[in-house]
């Protein structure tokens, strides 16, 4: 691949996640010096920048959707973003927060500020600048056009230098055997 | 001498009786399928099997090979049906591969990655399915079945027990145990069981060893589900 004259912009953001997918593709290691030839950071936790530039190339996405803000931060991603990219098992389909979408919110919030052992006078957060739980958590493709998906536990730096080589080349993202993981 | 079919331009020879997906595991032809199992009568339920013979779809697990017949398996279009079919199973119940004991043994996992599925594409139905530890040594997760009744057809047909039955119609079809409490602890199930060892996925669970083999080192870690035409037995 040869320098191209306009880098391509990249912004990237963690919803409902734990940030290891971030913390995997910083496992890319040196090549990120080489990714660095190709693209430069736009809104990311890595910029600390708080919005997105309307001419965004390339949006990344981990983690699902379990607040209204989350689903604030991903529309306003996918208005500024050419391509978004969903990385991860959360943002694929709820992951671990969806673990709790058998349960009425009701009763969650119930059990973990009020009826919990060893709470006392436990109350319901419920300043006005805390956004609002959704009922259920979603996988951020039931909201918004996801163009490509990595899935992984996190994926590996491996999987999202694939992914992201194979896209800044024009190529369809392919993970084979051994990139390709739910776990 | 042995009659012959064609499988995505191979020769492949069978003998009489036998099914497509028995002549073509036997010439190393891989189909996906999830439940069917060689041990035991096609089920025919999961579709995942489909092949066009003749130009025609049809589940290769009970269509019988016949002479000349030619077969398309191995295409981008019967390839993309059973991609769809698999999102289908994942979105209908609750398959979270990161905290599941028989990731990287699980045969819809390793069919999945197979037919490169990289993402759910429908909308998930996030089911109520609570588990049953009962058991002292088995653990029942209802959250990951897709209804295959290879735990049926074993429990019946070999242990002769009849712990499992599939209840229900169309998209209330579950996965019950045959107790009046509903438990498994309620039954006469053990270990020694077929049943206990035919789940392609990550129902049925003996406890306490979910993690003795490590994540990364598992059957479809080290080769893709269609390394191995004998998979099926291979994954347990």
């Amino acid at each position: 691949m040869n320098a191209p004259t306009k880098k391509l912009k990249v912004a990237t953001t963690s919803l409902a996640g734990c940030f290891g997918c971030h913390m995997s593709f910083l496992d890319i290691d040196e090549r990120l010096f080489t990714l660095l030839d190709y693209i430069e950071f736009d809104r990311s936790p890595l910029t600390d920048i708080k919005h997105c530039s309307p001419d965004c190339d390339i949006g990344i996405i981990e983690g699902g959707l379990c607040n209204a803000e989350n689903v604030h931060v991903l529309r306003e991603f996918r208005k500024n973003c050419k391509v978004l990219i969903a990385i991860g098992a959360c943002a694929i389909n709820g992951g671990l927060p969806a673990q709790r979408n058998h349960l009425p919110l009701t009763t969650i919030l119930e059990e973990v500020y009020h009826t919990s052992p060893g709470l006392a006078n436990g109350m319901i957060p419920n300043d006005p600048e805390l956004p609002l739980p959704l009922d259920k958590v979603h996988p951020i493709h039931e909201v918004v056009k996801i163009d490509y998906f990595i899935p992984g536990c996190p994926p590996s730096g491996d999987a999202i230098w694939k992914v992201l080589t194979d896209l800044l080349a024009g190529r369809e993202p392919e993970l084979g055997h051994g990139l390709m993981h739910y776990d | 001498m042995s009659q012959t079919f064609i499988i995505d331009g191979k020769t492949v020879p069978f003998e009489e009786g036998q099914t497509i997906i028995q002549a073509a595991t036997k010439a190393g032809v891989f189909i996906p399928h999830l439940c069917y199992h060689p041990d035991f009568k096609p089920h025919g339920s999961c579709k995942l099997c489909t092949v066009k013979v003749n130009g025609r779809q049809t589940a290769s697990c009970t269509m019988r090979a016949m002479a000349g017949m030619v077969v398309e398996s191995d295409t981008e279009e019967i390839n993309a049906e059973r991609r769809a079919l698999t999102q289908m199973l994942f979105v209908e119940g609750n398959h979270f591969c990161p905290s599941c004991e028989q990731s990287g043994n699980c045969q819809l996992q390793a069919t999945a990655y197979h037919l490169g599925m990289m993402s759910p594409h429908y909308d998930h139905f996030f089911p109520n399915r609570p588990v049953d530890a009962s058991h002292p040594e088995v653990l029942l997760d209802f959250n990951r079945c897709i209804l295959c009744s290879l735990c049926v057809r074993a429990s019946r047909d070999v242990d002769g027990k009849n712990v499992f039955a599939l209840s229900g119609r169309g998209i209330t079809t579950h996965l019950i145990v045959n107790a009046k409490s509903g438990q498994l602890a309620d039954t006469n199930f053990t270990l020694d069981d077929k049943a206990a060892h035919v789940c392609p996925v990550g129902v049925i669970l003996r406890k306490r060893k979910g993690f003795a083999v490590p994540i990364g080192e598992r059957t479809y870690d080290k080769q893709p589900i269609s390394g191995t035409v004998d998979a099926v037995t291979e994954g347990h």
